[in-house]
């Protein structure tokens, strides 16, 4: 090899390093990667931390109707193709019920108008996105802790699966539909509301009508829009591709609260 | 005229293993930070993010961050956050094992804490810099102390708690914190800002390693041996 063919192997090697470089941590976009996986594990500290500082009953800031100074920003889906949806949408969700299902005593299957009668809880908070914007808004509902009651959970429920009507991702198999899941301490905690109400006025299809989970200490990805079913669960596995939530299933945080 | 040097002990173990586990996390948080950035490409003032309404200070059609400086490369929230939130972790584990460190070391009153002499030469610090003359001493010079103070005491303090003050958990537990820096949004403006403060810091303090003698400078903050020159400053 003379001095000027070593030179040019040596500057392109050098070149290619210092490219790939830029990509050497790539392999980390694997859900599966070991690496990965282990820096996953801070997600765990981080939940055990707040939650330990925080205290299961801590409420998240609440804010004056002054603060509330535009819409609701949609994001996500904000207009479900699925029929089932649009049929019940077009009827003004006169037909639509909500099924209260898994480790309860008394599965429940409730209409809109069942669930407005429930104890109402209004509430002003501030919705963040993962992606990093902030939005004011006043939120209306039952408390999920009303209708939590009037199921009865086994003490076997660990989880609250959301089972949503949206197909958010179209795939070979089939679609696939959002789906979220919380844990019984965010699932009893006094802020989380099925809502139904938004500024004043009915949940806009936009915003997740008829019915949407609002989860005020974790990020706008945990609360479901479109909710068809409340599911309690010891375990996730079964769900999804067992991360407990359609953004969990590609990569997300389950405990979104940081 | 010729002078005398000596090698002198001047960074403790401590002082060492921190500082390269912050340039380590520094980089991945300051790399997948700009990710996080581009999923959301604009900066507000306030509680909230205007759509309805105009708060924004800096804002992008596209993300702006090119490939090569995100960790990954393409487009991912998700792996950015997870790689970002580790050595989020790491990082505030150094700070808080270096403060300990560095109180009972002495290191932080000793070397550190700007004094009122330090204010007082500082002119004369600051001529000798644009003069490239720079002092080889066991301690640190004004400027260079007062440099340090900023980053030490103001920008990763700035970094952990604006951190802190975006996140929704947090803000159930400490609600006054976000208050403090006037909103979320203002909050998530302050991080990145601090995010620059601590790039430029690096830039310099590169800049100063190349003029001071690289390898004398390396070897200090690697071996934490250092050769002084006598008569300089001890």
């Amino acid at each position: 090899m003379n001095r000027r063919r070593f030179l040019r192997t040596g500057l392109l090697g050098g070149g290619s390093a210092l490219l790939s470089g830029c990509q050497i941590l790539d392999g980390l976009m694997d859900t599966n990667n070991a690496t990965r996986r282990f820096m996953e594990k801070a997600n765990r500290l981080t939940m055990v931390t707040q939650r330990s500082l925080i205290g299961p009953d801590a409420l998240a800031p609440e804010f004056t109707r002054a603060d509330i100074r535009q819409g609701q920003k949609p994001n996500g889906v904000i207009a479900p193709t699925d029929l089932e949806y649009q049929l019940l949408a077009a009827d003004g969700f006169r037909d639509y019920r909500l099924e209260v299902m898994g480790s309860v005593r008394q599965p429940l299957s409730l209409s809109l108008d069942q669930l407005r009668n429930m104890p109402i809880q209004t509430q002003i908070t501030r919705h963040d996105c993962v992606e990093g914007w902030s939005c004011i808004a006043e939120w209306t509902g039952v408390p999920l802790a009303r209708v939590l009651d009037m199921a009865g959970t086994y003490n076997t429920a660990r989880y609250a699966v959301i089972h949503c009507m949206d197909t958010i991702e179209q795939t070979l198999s089939g679609g696939v539909r959002y789906y979220e899941s919380i844990d019984m301490i965010d699932a009893w905690h006094p802020q989380t509301i099925l809502a139904y109400g938004l500024n004043g006025a009915d949940l806009p299809e936009r915003n997740g009508a008829p019915l949407r989970l609002r989860v005020e200490r974790q990020l706008g990805y945990k609360m479901a829009k479109y909710i068809r079913a409340i599911e309690l669960t010891d375990s996730l596995s079964a769900y999804g591709r067992g991360k407990g939530g359609y953004w969990e299933d590609r990569g997300y945080e389950w405990y979104a609260g940081i | 005229m010729a002078r005398q040097s000596n090698l002198i002990y001047r960074h403790t173990i401590v002082t060492r293993v921190t500082h390269w586990i912050w340039a380590a996390s520094l980089f991945f948080l300051m790399l997948t930070g700009l990710q996080i950035f581009n999923a959301h490409p604009a900066l507000y003032v306030g509680e909230q993010s205007g759509f309805e309404f105009d708060n924004a200070i800096l804002k992008f059609g596209a993300p702006p961050i090119p490939g090569w400086a995100t960790i990954p490369s393409g487009q991912d929230l998700a792996t950015g956050r997870v790689i970002h939130f580790f050595f989020a972790w790491i990082f505030l584990g150094t700070v808080m094992i270096w403060a300990i460190g560095a109180i009972l070391s002495g290191h932080f009153f000793r070397d550190l804490l700007p004094r009122l002499k330090d204010f007082r030469s500082l002119t004369k610090d600051i001529v000798d810099h644009l003069g490239f003359r720079f002092s080889h001493g066991r301690s640190y010079g004004p400027l260079q102390k007062l440099s340090y103070a900023v980053v030490l005491f103001g920008l990763f303090p700035l970094m952990i708690f604006t951190g802190l003050a975006m996140s929704p958990g947090a803000n159930a537990a400490l609600p006054w914190l976000t208050d403090a820096f006037g909103g979320r949004q203002t909050a998530r403006t302050l991080h990145f800002v601090g995010m620059a403060l601590l790039f430029a810091f690096f830039i310099v303090h590169m800049a100063m390693i190349v003029l001071a003698g690289p390898l004398n400078e390396l070897r200090a903050i690697i071996t934490g041996y250092y050769r002084a020159n006598e008569g300089d400053p001890q």
